[in-house]
């Protein structure tokens, strides 16, 4: 039941509404007098007798298919391709990090997931969305990229790398893949950052945060950043960033990634397990305890 | 309305798969039942296949796709075979196979797999991989309609620091290989009390330096 309710009387309402709504069947108007609350003529108060109070009635929107409305609305709450992968560019190159958790439905699959890709010792991808999907083309992605230097002896630039992959991802647009990716490197013209979707999307940007949990890196990552910030300092912003989306997000979680690109390529700084890190971050206080329970 | 077709072209046979790695070994375990909606088709079908010297795939799923997937993982690893003139090691057969299931991205096998086998240097490894082809290495794994009975108890067990820590923590398993063995089939036998797709016989691989061994074990027929 998606009703979360506090007193016995306020569920036997809800159980008659549901019930109330197999009879009516699609298409005809509900009977909504089991929602309305029960008025008393005494006063103005919401109470019964002996102190209950009445359930608060509610509005309910007048479609024609009540049920699947409901549906549509729970879809959309559902975490959206469940990770916190973060990425932004500072003074000293490109911060990357990201969670590990990787979940099936409401089953966590794997709680160490590579999310950040290493496409060549100086660019990295991160991984939201299909697994497989991420996988699959970052893979690609590092194959074209390797075959682009070969073939004119340099390295590929960010801007190159990320417009190989949109295009791939564009030509599949609409046939369901999932990827909401980074790919940030150091090229030539110093650091370099770009998102790109599966939806065929493909922005330039200074900072980006991607996944369920993104929301709540957000509010981490941009009340912290600076652009001239150290290599740790930016680190440890982007390791509280990812913590404070594992804490709230419920799909992600696991150990907390954090890499460096710099001019010499990539550098993984560290792998901290999130539950780890809320308790030195928020450290328990031991209690000053009067009375000692002590087996006899 | 949409309207919603009346044939799948999937079916799910039920059945469960187990792959422990140690430090010079690999199990590779799964139940013998094949199921089809509430009955069974059969007590004693194998859901193992070596594909290499060194490595075994065990899959539940859509028998039918898994049985398509072995053969062209089969062929491929002949082909290999001939034009390099050696067998595959597993951690390439675990790129094939990752490879081969995204091939069909729109239109899966509906396959659950587990890698098993000894990687280049003799260790344990253990791949394990969803029905379109991400994969992970790990230390041990399940897959199936059994697999969310085992894997809490699995991690309980044997749960090692995670891969992705820094600096990096040993990930072994600890045990021995019969240790291993007996883990696999106190599993099952659990499995077997809770989930009505897994039971009849189980079928234990184990791989190691010395080559390949079978072992069978009664399970519950009801």
């Amino acid at each position: 039941m998606w009703h979360s309710t506090k007193s016995h009387d306020k569920q036997v309402i809800f159980c008659k509404s549901t019930a109330f709504l197999f009879v009516q069947g699609m298409g005809m108007k509900l009977n909504t007098s089991a929602l309305e609350s029960h008025r008393l003529v005494i006063g103005t108060s919401d109470e019964l007798p002996n102190g209950f109070s009445t359930a608060p009635s509610f509005e309910i929107p007048n479609t024609t298919d009540f049920d699947c409305f409901q549906k549509e609305a729970i879809q959309m709450v559902k975490p959206a391709k469940g990770t916190t992968t973060l990425a932004f560019i500072f003074k000293e190159g490109v911060m990357v990090a990201a969670d590990s958790r990787a979940s099936m439905g409401g089953y966590i699959s794997s709680q160490s997931v590579k999310k950040i890709i290493e496409i060549n010792p100086y660019m990295l991808g991160t991984m939201a969305g299909g697994a497989a999907d991420c996988q699959f083309w970052h893979r690609n992605l590092g194959v074209k990229c390797r075959l682009h230097e070969l073939a004119n002896k340099r390295r590929i630039s960010v801007t190159g790398a990320s417009k190989l992959l949109a295009n791939i991802l564009y030509s599949y647009r609409g046939m369901g893949l999932s990827v909401g990716t980074m790919i940030a490197g150091w090229d030539e013209t110093g650091p370099g950052l770009y998102y790109v979707d599966s939806e065929g999307g493909r922005l330039k940007g200074m900072r980006f945060s991607v996944g369920s949990g993104s929301p709540y890196a957000y509010g981490v990552l941009d009340n912290g950043y600076r652009y001239d910030m150290s290599v740790d300092e930016a680190a440890e912003l982007a390791r509280r960033a990812i913590y404070h989306a594992t804490f709230r997000d419920g799909a992600s979680g696991g150990v907390a990634s954090v890499y460096h690109v710099g001019a010499n390529g990539w550098k993984k700084l560290s792998g901290d397990d999130v539950a780890e890190l809320h308790y030195n971050y928020y450290p328990v206080e031991p209690t000053i305890v009067e009375q000692v329970m002590v087996e006899t | 309305m949409k309207e919603q077709a009346n044939w799948s072209p999937y079916d799910n046979n039920g059945g469960t798969c187990v792959a422990i790695a140690g430090a010079d070994y690999c199990v590779i375990a799964s139940d013998t039942r094949m199921s089809t909606g509430y009955s069974i088709l059969t007590r004693d079908y194998s859901k193992i296949r070596e594909l290499a010297e060194k490595s075994v795939m065990a899959s539940s799923g859509f028998q039918a796709d898994v049985r398509a997937l072995q053969k062209v993982l089969s062929a491929r690893h002949a082909i290999y075979q001939h034009q390099h003139n050696k067998q595959m090691s597993c951690p390439a057969m675990a790129q094939l196979l990752s490879n081969t299931l995204y091939y069909k991205r729109f239109f899966p096998y509906y396959a659950f797999n587990v890698l098993g086998g000894l990687d280049n240097e003799g260790k344990g490894c253990v791949f394990t991989y969803d029905a379109v082809g991400s994969y992970e290495r790990v230390g041990y794994s399940s897959q199936g309609s059994g697999s969310t009975l085992i894997m809490p108890f699995l991690d309980n067990q044997l749960k090692s620091p995670s891969p992705l820590l820094l600096p990096a923590q040993d990930a072994v398993t600890p045990l021995s290989e019969s240790e291993a063995i007996d883990l696999v089939k106190t599993c099952f036998a659990s499995a077997t009390e809770r989930d009505i797709y897994t039971g009849d016989k189980l079928e234990i691989v184990v791989l190691n330096a010395s080559g390949i061994r079978r072992e069978y074990m009664e399970l519950r027929k009801d």
